[in-house]
C-alpha cells in the first residue's frame, strides 16, 4: 500500500503545485484555503490513481458512514479492462500504444501537469502573489485543469484526498453526501 | 441456440419490452455494452449497491459511461461545419445497466392528447416534418397505466388541468415539496399559472419492496443509493426473477443480422473481446435515440429516415438570486411543473404570428435549483474573491429557476450518422450528432423566457437572468452549441407510409417486421414533456402485441401465442 505525499509528482513539482492551488483558493477568515484543504494531495492522487489498488478513481458506495451506515466510500471499485484502458490513457497519455491511439495520440494528465508546472518554474512560490497570478493566466489551458481539478479537491468527497475533514464543505454551508439519512419532509419543504 | 427475443439496451425501453416478453413466458436476452452498477452481481433479482451520493464519480468521471474516450460521440451544427466540430462527450445517455433510467431524475409526465396529432391539430410548419403519429393517446393509456404500476410513480390526481384523462389512480401519493418550489408554486398561481406536483418515478411511500426516498438530492444525474427510483430497477428485476432471461453487461451489438426480410439475430462483441452471433426469433432495439440509428447504419440498413430527425428538448432557463437560501440540495430535483406554455393562448399565438409562424409551442416548465457544489465553484473566477462567493453561494444556495423543456421540431436536417473519421474503442465508427435549433424554438424560447423571468420577479427575485441550451450566440462566445438535453427522439420515426417513416406504429420496421424499435427514436413529434413514461409504454406496446398479450399481465385480451 502507498503511503505518504506526493504519490506521483516529484517533492519540487508538488511544492509549485501547493502554491499553484493555494493562489486559486487562497485561505480566508471563512475557508481554510486549497493548501489545508489538501487539494494538491486530491490532483496528485489522481494522477497516481493507479498505485493503489483498486485504482482511486471512484469511491466506493453506498454510504460514507458520516451520516450513518457501514463506511464504505473508502472502498475504491474496481475497474473493468475497457474503464482501466480509458483511465490510464486520460492519466498516462498514449504512449504511442496501439490500443490507445485508435482516434489519434493522447496527452495524458500527468504529463500536461510536468509541463505546465515547469512553465509556472521551480521558484514560483516565491514569486508574488500578482506574479503568480500572471504566469497561471499565461497558461490558459494549465490554468483551466488545475481550476477545475482545485474545485473537486476542493468540494469533493474527502477520501478522494482532498477537502479534509469536509472543511471546504463546512465553508460553504453545504453539507455533502447524506444518505442513508436523507433529509425529513419538514427539511425538505420548510425555509 | 435461438433464443424467443434479444433486446440491445437494458434501460427503460428494453427493460419494458423484456418485461412483457418474459411475463409471456418468452426467453430473452438483454445485451448491453455498459457495465453493471444496477443489480448485484450475485443475484440479478436484487439491486447492487454501488450507487451513492458522490458528485465526484458521477459528475467528473463518468461513473455511469459512457466515457467518452472509448466512445465519443461527434457534434456539428450543420453540414457546413464539415466533418464535426467536437469529439467526446454529447448528450451524455448513460452507458449502464439501466441505461438513462439510472441517472434520471425520475419525472414521467404523461403526454396528452393533442401531442400525438400535431400536424392535424395545429397544421405543418415551413421546414419542419410535423406529422401525426400512427396512434393516439387512447391506444397508449392502458400502457402508461401499466408503466405507472410498474416502476411505480407518485402523482396528485386532478391537479394539473391540462392533464389527459386517466383509467386510474397515481400509484402513490406526491412526495415532500422542494422549499423552493413552495415559493415558486405560488408565485406561479398568482400569475395565473397553473403548477402541479411533478409525476415522479420515486418512491413517496415504500413500493413493492423498495424504500422511500429520502430527499437526498442527488436525484438528477445520479443512480439512487437505496433504489427509491424505480426505472428500470423495478423492472430488471422483476424480468429476471422470471428465470427466462440472461443480462449480457459489458457486450455490444455491433450488427444485426438478418435473412430473407426478417431479423435473424445480432452479432456482438463480447467481453473478452471476441465476436459472435446469436439467434433469435425477434430483435428490440432499446440503445436510444442516437444508438438505435447508430446500429441500423453499422448493420447495413439504407432507408433514408434513418437518422433523421433528431430532437431535443430546447431548453430554456430563466434563474433568479434570492436572499433566502433555497436549500436546493434537499428533495427530488424538480417537484413541480407547469404546462401552460405548451397550451396556446392569444399571446402566444400572436407571437407566432409576429415570428412569421402558424404556431409556436413551450414546453412543461420544471421548478428546480442547482444543488452540487464542484458545479457550482466552477462557475466563480479563482482568486481572492473565490471562498466568498462561495460562501455567499449566490448560484446555488440562493438561487432558483425554471426550466422549459420547448418542443423541438423535427427537422430532417438535424440527424444522427456515422462520423467518416473517429471510431470507438472497438473500431466501429461513432454516432456524429447534426443539429441546430430552427425558427420554432428560438421564438418560442423568446416568447417564454420573459414570462419565466416574471415568475421568478413574482416570487422576490433580486435578479434574473435566461440562457438556452444549447447556446444560440455561440460563434465566438463561451456558449455551447450542444445540447444539455437529455431528452432524445426521433431518428427511427414510426408511420403509416414506409417511404416517410421506418417503423410503423408498434415500432416494428417496415422492411423487417420482427425487428422492433423500442426507445424514443420512434417518436414523430417531441411534445414538451420528458419522453421516459411514453417510451416505456410503446416499448410495452409493441412488446405486447408481438408476444400477443394485453396491457396487463391478467388481461383478459387474447394470450394466444403468435407464431415466432
Amino acid at each position: 500500500m502507498v503511503t505518504g505525499v506526493p504519490i506521483f509528482l516529484t517533492d519540487s513539482e508538488y511544492r509549485v503545485l501547493r502554491c499553484a492551488c493555494d493562489r486559486m483558493f487562497p485561505a480566508t477568515a471563512h475557508n481554510p484555503g486549497a493548501d489545508a484543504l489538501g487539494v494538491a494531495d486530491y490532483i496528485d492522487g489522481l494522477l497516481g490513481a493507479f498505485h493503489f489498488d483498486p485504482p482511486r478513481i471512484w469511491a466506493g458506495g453506498p454510504y460514507s458512514g458520516r451520516h450513518g451506515g457501514a463506511d464504505r466510500f473508502a472502498t475504491f471499485h474496481r475497474l473493468g479492462p475497457l474503464d482501466e484502458l480509458a483511465w490510464r490513457t486520460r492519466l498516462e497519455g498514449s504512449c504511442g500504444m496501439p490500443e490507445r491511439e485508435f482516434n489519434g495520440p493522447v496527452v495524458g494528465y500527468q504529463e500536461r501537469y510536468r509541463s505546465g508546472l515547469a512553465r509556472l518554474g521551480e521558484h514560483f512560490p516565491e514569486a508574488s502573489w500578482e506574479e503568480k497570478r500572471l504566469r497561471l493566466e499565461a497558461d490558459p489551458d494549465f490554468c483551466e485543469m488545475v481550476f477545475h481539478h482545485g474545485c473537486e479537491g476542493m468540494y469533493g468527497a474527502p477520501e478522494y484526498g482532498g477537502n479534509r475533514n469536509c472543511g471546504g464543505w463546512e465553508a460553504a454551508g453545504y453539507t455533502g453526501d447524506v444518505q442513508p439519512r436523507g433529509w425529513s419532509d419538514s427539511e425538505v419543504s420548510l425555509p | 441456440m435461438t433464443v424467443d427475443a434479444v433486446v440491445v439496451g437494458s434501460g427503460p425501453g428494453g427493460s419494458a419490452a423484456a418485461d412483457v416478453l418474459t411475463a409471456a413466458g418468452w426467453t430473452v436476452v438483454i445485451f448491453e455494452k455498459g457495465r453493471d452498477h444496477l443489480l448485484d452481481p450475485d443475484d440479478h433479482t436484487r439491486p447492487a449497491s454501488d450507487f451513492s451520493n458522490d458528485e465526484i464519480k458521477f459528475l467528473h468521471r463518468h461513473f455511469l459511461g459512457p466515457d467518452p474516450f472509448l466512445e465519443p460521440h461527434t457534434f456539428r451544427t450543420c453540414e457546413e461545419d464539415g466533418d464535426h466540430i467536437h469529439v467526446g462527450s454529447v448528450n451524455a445517455i448513460p452507458s449502464t445497466v439501466g441505461g438513462g433510467g439510472v441517472h434520471a431524475d425520475g419525472k414521467v409526465p404523461r403526454f396528452r392528447e393533442e401531442d400525438f396529432a400535431l400536424a392535424s391539430t395545429l397544421g405543418p410548419q415551413e421546414g419542419a416534418a410535423v406529422a401525426d403519429w400512427p396512434l393516439g393517446y387512447e391506444d397508449l393509456e392502458p400502457f402508461y397505466a401499466r408503466a405507472e404500476e410498474s416502476i411505480g410513480v407518485a402523482g396528485l390526481d386532478g391537479s394539473n388541468p391540462f392533464a389527459a384523462k386517466r383509467s386510474g389512480p397515481f400509484p402513490m401519493p406526491p412526495g415532500a415539496d422542494m422549499y423552493g418550489a413552495t415559493l415558486s408554486v405560488a408565485a406561479a398561481e398568482r400569475l395565473g399559472y397553473h403548477p402541479y406536483p411533478a409525476p415522479t418515478a420515486a418512491n413517496s411511500v415504500p413500493y413493492q419492496g423498495r424504500p422511500a426516498c429520502n430527499n437526498c438530492g442527488f436525484c438528477a444525474f445520479f443512480g439512487c443509493p437505496i433504489h427509491a427510483k424505480g426505472d428500470p430497477v423495478a423492472l430488471l428485476t422483476r424480468v429476471m426473477a422470471t428465470g427466462r432471461a440472461e443480462l449480457r453487461a459489458e457486450t455490444f451489438v455491433s450488427k444485426v443480422l438478418t435473412s430473407s426480410g426478417r431479423a435473424s439475430g445480432v452479432e456482438y462483441v463480447g467481453q473478452d473481446g471476441k465476436t459472435r452471433t446469436m439467434s433469435s426469433r425477434h430483435v428490440f432495439l432499446a440503445g436510444g435515440a442516437v444508438e438505435t440509428p447508430r446500429l441500423l447504419l453499422l448493420s447495413g440498413m439504407t432507408h433514408p429516415m434513418i437518422g433523421r430527425h433528431l430532437m431535443f428538448h430546447f431548453q430554456t432557463i430563466a434563474a433568479g438570486g434570492f436572499e433566502i437560501d433555497m436549500h436546493p440540495d434537499r428533495g427530488r430535483s424538480v417537484t413541480h411543473l407547469h404546462d401552460d406554455h405548451i397550451v396556446g393562448d392569444e399571446e402566444s399565438r400572436q407571437a407566432a404570428r409576429e415570428a412569421g409562424l402558424p404556431w409556436l409551442r413551450g414546453g412543461t416548465v420544471e421548478h428546480t435549483g442547482q444543488a452540487h457544489v464542484i458545479m457550482e465553484a466552477r462557475h466563480y473566477g479563482w482568486g481572492s474573491a473565490h471562498p466568498q462567493a462561495m460562501r455567499d453561494s449566490p448560484l446555488r444556495r440562493h438561487l432558483w429557476a425554471l426550466c422549459m423543456q420547448g418542443e423541438d421540431l423535427p427537422y430532417p436536417g438535424n440527424r444522427v450518422d456515422l462520423d467518416p473519421r473517429v471510431r470507438d474503442v472497438r473500431g466501429f465508427p461513432v454516432a456524429r450528432l447534426t443539429y441546430r435549433p430552427g425558427p420554432h424554438e428560438l421564438a418560442a424560447s423568446a416568447h417564454f423566457g420573459p414570462r419565466l423571468e416574471g415568475i421568478l420577479r413574482q416570487m422576490g427575485a433580486q435578479w434574473t437572468s435566461v440562457a438556452t441550451s444549447p447556446g444560440v450566440d455561440y460563434r465566438g462566445s463561451s456558449q455551447s452549441p450542444i445540447p444539455d438535453s437529455h431528452h432524445v427522439m426521433g431518428t427511427v420515426r414510426m408511420g403509416r407510409d414506409p417511404a416517410t417513416s421506418v417503423v410503423d406504429a408498434y415500432g416494428a420496421m417496415h422492411e423487417f417486421p420482427n425487428l422492433v424499435v423500442a426507445d424514443s427514436s420512434v417518436f414523430v413529434t417531441s411534445t414538451g414533456y420528458g419522453p421516459t413514461l411514453t417510451l416505456v409504454a410503446l416499448a410495452a406496446r409493441a412488446a405486447a402485441r408481438v408476444a400477443g398479450v394485453g396491457a396487463q399481465p391478467d388481461d383478459v385480451f387474447t394470450r394466444e401465442t403468435k407464431a415466432h
